[in-house]
């Protein structure tokens, strides 16, 4: 048996990428934003950073964010450098993302 | 959630009826489980608190399971254990965009009992480990987040709170194993430099459908033998890696990213896949696959000079939460350092509570380091304690890739009518191309020699 393609990949669009992890979405934000920190942030690390492209800038110059597509890695805390933009804790349990095979 | 502890806990000591567990392990990775394993194993009351639904599920890696650390915990474990492929083919790549070298290591004996080392699904793996701690007698309690460890009025964390309603748990010694972004950890001032990106990497992996049948053609392998491709050069301007794994039916195809690095670049970790997914080595590989999940993960590759304080009055920590991950560049590995890590955290608790140790003073954190050192999990990481900085380090991510593929390009390339260029010849031409200096070069292999010697 054997399958072929094209060898150039067309780019699976990001919801369809996030489609495929399933979340059980809990009812209170795990993550908050305080955008009005991010306003004047520079270097705004986290919207290419989150694998899960959750932050996502808004014309008027501030950021959005929804915490129900997470994957809980923490890289936007990591990466953010802006002192108390970002809060972040574990969802409650039994919510937030669940693998199957990672 | 006190009347489960009393209810269920085995009450082995006289003492117990102060606490609701002699031992609460947070976390129900291979280092949580395999310290719940061998707590109950000896006899404890142990309760195994898991946030996600069950053990697994919010588990990832870029993964080979390397299982003989099992051999004296689980007997045979090879003929149980859910695993995906046993890898018998490992290849370490070197790439350009348009070039590629790779060592392709084929070992027929890996693919026999004990094996070396096996592809598999976080999900299926860690649940089953946690399943072994559960028959050991441990209480494993699920859909429940920590939502921090105090200590008592001795100065000993002993409080385990939960969001659980009436959520609060006491034990003698807490062992965290909750992952890299240990907040238990952090929170206990354990983590000198915890923000410090340059010291974690995010690891972004799709997982594709083939056939086995295709698995199996595409990467010359038989029944239940797998591969692991593990890659350098395919990460942009970001130091990191790749990897291919093949499971049953299906691939992971991945990129590390150093924190640090991501948080100056353009390219998302998506796009690095599909970039990497298009290489012309990569490309005929994964071709046609269907993306079955996609997922993420940080990564404490920071090795032994990263590594937090290993404990505090009642508390041990282990696996991710120390970061005992060992991103070694030759060697990645991190669910056998984990379940290593959990038994001595273990096996340190269970010493100190059988001989009295109330846990306040340094001796239960002195013995689990001292365990520690006497097995792989700290032997290793000394000893390639400079593995991480120089696998990340700018020549070997971004200047060497080119140099050796173009080295190796003037070597296989026939110019006739011109005769063949000599290797020093060639290899001057290179290493001027990439911008590398001959005394780079020199360093670099005294610092190689120095690190893997």
């Amino acid at each position: 048996m054997s399958v072929t393609g094209p060898l150039t990949w067309p780019l699976v669009s990001f919801e369809d990428r996030m489609a495929t992890v399933d979340f059980r979405v809990s009812s209170r934000a795990h993550i908050t934003l305080d955008s009005s920190v991010c306003r004047d942030c520079p270097a705004r690390a986290c919207i290419v950073a989150c694998p899960a492209n959750l932050f996502v800038p808004t014309s008027d110059g501030g950021m959005l964010f929804n915490y129900e597509q997470c994957f809980e890695c923490g890289t936007c805390y990591m990466v953010c450098n802006g002192e108390g933009a970002i809060s972040w804790s574990y969802p409650e349990g039994g919510h937030g993302v669940a693998f199957k095979r990672s | 959630m006190a009347e489960l502890a009393k209810s269920t806990g085995s009450a082995e000591s006289a003492e117990s009826a102060e606490v609701d567990f002699d031992i609460i392990v947070v976390g129900a990775g291979p280092a949580g489980s395999t310290a719940a394993l061998v707590a109950a194993r000896s006899g404890k009351s142990v309760c195994l608190i898991e946030r996600g639904t069950f053990p697994g599920s919010k588990n990832m890696f870029g993964g080979v399971i390397y299982g003989r650390v099992l051999d004296s915990l689980i007997p045979n474990w090879w003929e149980q254990a859910p695993v995906q492929r046993w890898v018998t083919r490992r290849g370490t790549v070197v790439m350009t965009p348009t070039q590629s070298l790779t060592v392709d290591y084929r070992s027929a004996g890996w693919g026999e009992a004990p094996y070396n080392g096996a592809t598999a699904f976080r999900p299926d793996f860690d649940a089953w480990l946690a399943d072994h701690a559960v028959a050991a007698g441990a209480t494993l309690v699920c859909s429940t987040t920590v939502t921090g460890v105090s200590r008592d009025s001795s100065g000993r964390f002993s409080v385990v709170s939960t969001d659980r309603p009436d959520g609060d748990l006491t034990a003698r010694v807490v062992i965290a194993c909750d992952g890299v972004n240990s907040f238990i950890a952090k929170d206990a001032g354990l983590y000198p430099h915890a923000g410090d990106t340059n010291h974690f990497t995010l690891g972004a992996k799709e997982v594709l459908a083939l056939p086995r049948e295709v698995i199996e053609d595409r990467f010359g392998l038989v029944g239940d033998e797998g591969a692991d491709l593990e890659i350098i050069g395919c990460t942009g301007d970001i130091a990191g890696g790749g990897f291919i794994y093949t499971n049953l039916d299906s691939i992971a195809v991945g990129v590390v990213l150093r924190l640090s690095d991501l948080a100056e670049s353009e390219h998302r970790a998506e796009k690095l896949i599909a970039d990497l997914k298009t290489h012309p080595m990569v490309a005929p590989l994964v071709r046609g696959a269907e993306l079955q999940e996609y997922s993420a993960h940080l990564i404490p590759e920071g090795g032994y000079d990263a590594m937090p304080t290993l404990g505090a009055p009642g508390l041990l920590i282990s696996g991710d939460a120390a970061a005992f991950c060992l991103g070694g560049g030759l060697w990645l590995e991190g669910v056998n350092f984990a379940i290593g890590g959990g038994q001595a955290a273990a096996e340190a608790a269970c010493a100190g509570l059988d001989r009295g140790d109330d846990g306040v003073g340094k001796s239960l954190v002195d013995d689990y380091r001292s365990r520690l050192e006497d097995t792989f999990v700290l032997a290793d990481h000394k000893k390639l304690r400079k593995a991480p900085d120089l696998v990340l380090s700018d020549r070997m991510q971004f200047r060497y890739p080119q140099l050796v593929c173009d080295l190796l390009e003037g070597v296989f390339r026939v110019e006739n009518p011109d005769p063949k260029p000599g290797f020093i010849r060639l290899f001057f031409r290179a290493a001027k191309k990439s911008g590398v200096k001959i005394r780079h070069v020199l360093v670099d292999a005294w610092r190689s020699a120095r690190t893997y010697g």
